[in-house]
């Protein structure tokens, strides 16, 4: 008798526990009201995540109701198996569409940009930078040319915007970055990011008439962002070897396809808004074993620093590990994201075009990628 | 029946499986003899998910890394010893439980601070709490010579798990055994995530291992009494790491080698009445082979090979002065060497870790109290690159306990620890994460509880009730934020409250005549709160991993030859990053496993049959986010003893 109370009891206390599990769901996302904007832009922020946590997530700040709001991918695309993915890269948009890249996912996932429903991924493995030519998107890789592990240099995949699929290849440096399309030229950073005691120095110049690797400008170490002015430049950045070569910033000449010119000026990433760039820097030093973090503005016409401080209400202080960076394109605005230790969510600020602090949200797991919407 | 086989015989009676224990200084949970026969587990990972404020981490499968977080201070906080000496890894500061099998395991011990003795080497008193370990010892019959087990074990996961143990008396004071094993597994196991409209069911895959053990000790007494063992144990394995489940990516290439090595000894002798001498010595060595397909470097696939020896010597003294007063004074000596091929920008660290312990004990009637002061000295020299800093510490440790009614074993006791863990050599060097600026991280620890056992030969047979409410600090946390770019970081700068309550009862009652039945249930309350940054939104949120509610329930009945046994895990919600938002969260998970064991005479060769049932319900969860463990699995055990 005893030993059947005893088992009603253990019965009884796992259905009570049994009750404890809620079932699987979709996690909502939040919205914040940061303020009303009298202009009709917004922008999508890609959240990176860390490696392996899956957690890459998609922001969407409506400026004409103020509205920010977080994680809409998972809530608008209930059915993607695994949510939007393991480290977002990169996020673009071109021809109704978004792209974004999701490195360790091996994909870039392809949505409409009115509403951020799915419309299909690409598969490219190890994808890092996405940019778009006469209607066909390029996405450069990581993974080798011939697949596997036979040889060593990335390469960039060419695909048919409307199949989503990959219609041929070409063949660049190691671990290769981002691209820029100047005249009928790509530029592509190599950074050999694999291979830190042997990191490339080159940017590889492809003709778009042929899709083929036409030379090697050598820039320096371990190259990684890539943009194009309006004035016939192509940016490129270094992020140095996090020892001796610090980080700096090179300016090509496409006419010549030379380096023309540098700048003493850490730059993690850097956005072009009329004639000036953008940037801010987080130095990692292996010697003082310290993040330097800096900000400038450059003139892209005359190559020349304008200034090393766009935050000028003194905000850029709580800003741990800025992540990204970019600048609406009708109102000025400057938009900043901290990424803080990279394991708490991040936060977005949005600065006046005088650097004046007007709100803070708080984003995903490291914000780094920006995409503008006009209505 | 003839006299000799009258162990046998009482092994195939029904049998109770707790001990009767007193009440030690210091907390203690302790897991051995027939009760860690009877649980459902392969591993000393599997066994000790049942003690009361801990939490396994467990990456799944038959492969996966499983250690064990005690007090949510972290792994690294945790002392594992294996014979009384201590298995370290200066390299991540980990030790995988799962890689220790039952097979070979006498006793699990799990404390709370440390064990409550004098006579230790001064790393029993180093560490924030301290498993122990001990291996089968070699027993004997009158006239016996040589015994031994062979065990065979299968089931899911394509497991091939044989094992033999022989156990040979050499003299009237020297004995041998030697134990190995074989483990073998696909590793392949169905998982399933869901979120309600997604509805994802796969097979884990690059999950195989194949694993060897083997260990050999000889146990000796010489003429003066004083006793000796010397120990070998090689493991040798290679295993696929099946890594993360992300979106669009379930399978992954990365492969692992490891060869472990190490020689220990130790030698106890008693001079006089008053003086014992505790001598121990150890050399290890360990090799691990990475490799990642997904990464081709200039040199081809990234391929990481990492070399580590230890060499460590200890000697502890204790001195009776009076007969309530002891006093004892340890000192260790511990070098670790690394070396790594492939990685860039390694130093190439060597670490001289000197431990010197002086301790005092008095029993003042109904009063213990414990005391000790350890220093520790770490100098560090690398071939290459920055070295990080010497340290040197003095930590204190005061454990006091009292028995109020002499009648009773009902024991009131409590404690005060100071103690830290070293950046390991990958927190400091690892090659574009590692930081030689890291200072160690320290945990200081209050608790207070009370003990009660009670054995009687009435209804209830066996009574005990443990139960401690505790505090502990955690500073200068070691944390590595992994980053964007290849920029990695690791800094001191997590702080951690930890509020906790650990309770158990443990009951033998008589509920049916001729059927002995045991029942034991845990529960853990743990706030773990992170204290890093007043100004950050997730100031005062639970860390990541810790459960505020976490239990076990192990029900188990013996009746003939028949054994049954019914053990329930309970993790409670949980979230995966240290922000408490429902994008971290994690929903509760709970296991039931059943087992049923019999046992027969085979001749005069007792033969032992078990089948178990793992996850009986089929839940499909996560202990570490997206590294899903296996639903419901099986497992056949048959062993002869010769």
């Amino acid at each position: 008798m005893r030993f059947y109370i005893s088992l009603l009891v253990v019965c009884g206390l796992l259905t009570g526990l049994a009750a404890c599990r809620k079932g699987a769901s979709v996690v909502p996302g939040d919205d914040t009201h940061v303020g009303a904007d009298s202009l009709r832009n917004g922008f999508y922020l890609l959240n990176e995540g860390n490696m392996g946590m899956n957690l890459a997530t998609l922001d969407y700040y409506n400026s004409s109701t103020g509205i920010y709001s977080s994680n809409i991918y998972s809530a608008i695309n209930p059915g993607a198996t695994k949510e939007l993915g393991d480290v977002g890269n990169d996020l673009q948009i071109y021809g109704g569409k978004l792209y974004a890249v999701i490195a360790l996912s091996d994909k870039v996932e392809v949505m409409d940009v009115h509403t951020a429903k799915r419309i299909g991924q690409i598969n490219v493995p190890s994808c890092r930078y996405i940019t778009f030519y006469k209607g066909k998107a390029y996405v450069s890789s990581y993974a080798t040319t011939a697949g596997g592990t036979s040889g060593v240099n990335g390469y960039v995949a060419e695909v048919d915007t409307a199949t989503l699929q990959v219609i041929r290849t070409a063949g660049v440096g190691r671990q290769p970055e981002e691209m820029a399309i100047s005249g009928d030229k790509m530029y592509v950073a190599n950074s050999g990011g694999y291979s830190a005691s042997n990191f490339e120095r080159t940017v590889s110049v492809l003709d778009m008439n042929t899709f083929k690797e036409i030379k090697r400008i050598d820039v320096a170490v371990n190259l990684h962002h890539v943009k194009a002015d309006k004035y016939g430049d192509v940016y490129v950045t270094s992020r140095g070897d996090y020892y001796d070569l610090h980080s700096k910033l090179f300016v090509i000449d496409t006419q010549r396809d030379i380096v023309k010119d540098s700048l003493a000026a850490a730059v993690s990433d850097i956005w072009i808004s009329g004639d000036s760039a953008y940037i801010y820097g987080v130095e990692w030093s292996y010697v003082t074993n310290k993040n330097t973090i800096s900000y400038g503005i450059v003139d892209i016409k005359n190559e020349r620093m304008l200034t090393n401080k766009f935050i000028t209400d003194g905000t850029d202080a709580q800003i741990t590990t800025p992540s990204g960076i970019a600048v609406d394109p009708t109102t000025k605005e400057i938009y900043v994201t901290d990424a803080k230790d990279n394991l708490l969510p991040g936060t977005l600020y949005c600065f006046s075009p005088a650097g004046k602090k007007k709100w803070s949200v708080t984003t995903g797991d490291i914000p780094g990628h920006f995409a503008f919407v006009r209505n | 029946m003839p006299a000799k086989d009258t162990a046998a015989t009482r092994m195939l009676q029904g049998v109770t499986i707790f001990s009767d224990r007193s009440n030690p200084v210091s907390p203690v949970q302790t897991l051995s003899g027939i009760a860690l026969e009877k649980m459902n587990s392969l591993s000393v990972a599997d066994a000790m998910r049942f003690f009361s404020g801990v939490q396994l981490k467990d990456y799944g499968g038959l492969g996966g890394l499983k250690t064990l977080n005690v007090r949510s201070m972290g792994t690294n906080h945790t002392g594992v010893f294996y014979d009384g000496i201590q298995l370290g890894n200066a390299q991540n500061g980990t030790v995988d439980l799962g890689r220790f099998s039952l097979d070979n395991i006498e006793q699990i011990d799990l404390y709370n601070a440390q064990k409550g003795v004098l006579l230790q080497p001064a790393k029993g008193f180093a560490a924030a709490s301290a498993i122990y370990l001990q291996s089968r010892k070699p027993v004997f019959r009158e006239g016996e010579k040589t015994h031994g087990k062979v065990a065979f074990k299968t089931g899911a996961f394509g497991l091939v798990n044989p094992s033999l143990r022989l156990e040979q008396r050499l003299s009237e004071r020297l004995s041998a055994v030697v134990s190995s094993e074989w483990l073998h597994g696909n590793g392949r196991y169905k998982f399933r995530y869901t979120n309600g409209t997604y509805d994802t069911t796969a097979i884990r895959q690059n999950a195989a291992i194949d694993a060897a053990r083997v260990e050999a000790g000889l146990y000796g007494q010489l003429k003066d009494s004083s006793s000796w063992q010397a120990k070998v144990y090689y493991y040798n394995s290679t295993r696929g790491l099946p890594g993360a489940i992300v979106s669009n990516k379930f399978l992954n290439g990365q492969h692992q080698w490891d060869r472990n090595l190490f020689i220990q000894s130790s030698y106890k002798k008693q001079f006089g009445k008053r003086y014992t001498m505790l001598l121990n010595a150890k050399f290890m060595y360990d090799y691990v082979r990475y490799l990642d397909t997904a990464i081709v470097t200039v040199d081809g696939p990234l391929m990481n090979r990492y070399q580590q020896k230890e060499y460590y010597f200890s000697s502890a003294n204790q001195y009776k002065i009076t007969s309530f007063w002891d006093v004892a004074l340890s000192a260790d000596f511990q070098v670790n060497e690394m070396t790594a091929v492939n990685l860039d920008h390694f130093a190439i660290p060597t670490r001289y870790s000197t431990l010197a312990a002086a301790a005092t004990q008095l029993h003042l009637g109904p009063v213990e109290l414990q005391g000790n002061l350890l220093a520790t000295v770490v100098n560090e020299t690398t071939k290459a690159y920055t070295a990080g800093r010497d340290f040197h510490k003095l930590t204190p440790t005061i454990l006091v306990s009292w028995q109020p009614f002499r009648e009773e074993d009902l024991k009131i006791r409590a404690f005060y620890k100071n103690s830290f863990r070293m950046p390991t050599f990958n927190d400091m060097y690892y090659s574009t994460v590692g930081n030689p600026a890291l200072r160690p991280e320290s945990a200081k620890q209050y608790n207070i509880g009370t003990g009660y056992t009670r054995s009687s030969g009435g209804f209830l047979q066996f009574f005990s009730l443990q139960a401690d409410a505790y505090y502990t600090h955690v500073k200068d946390k070691i944390v590595a934020s992994p980053g964007r770019n290849f920029q990695w970081m690791m800094q001191n700068i997590g702080a951690v409250d930890i509020y906790g309550i650990d309770a158990s009862v443990q009951l033998s009652p008589v509920l049916l005549p001729a059927v002995k039945t045991d029942f034991s249930v845990k529960y853990t309350y743990q706030k773990a709160l992170d204290k890093s940054n007043p100004a950050e939104v997730n100031y005062k949120d639970q860390i990541a991993y810790i459960p505020v509610h976490s239990g076990s329930f192990i029900a188990h009945a013996s009746w003939h030859k028949w054994d049954v046994n019914y053990s329930f895990i309970y993790v409670g919600e949980r979230y995966f990053l240290n922000t408490n938002i429902p994008l971290y969260y994690m929903e509760p998970w709970y296991t039931s496993d059943v087992s049923v064991t019999t046992s027969l005479l085979f001749g005069r060769k007792l033969v032992k049959l078990t089948g178990e049932l793992n996850n009986v319900f089929n839940q499909y969860y996560d202990v570490v986010i997206n590294y899903p463990m296996p639903g419901r699995y099986y497992r056949l055990t048959a062993s002869i003893n010769f």
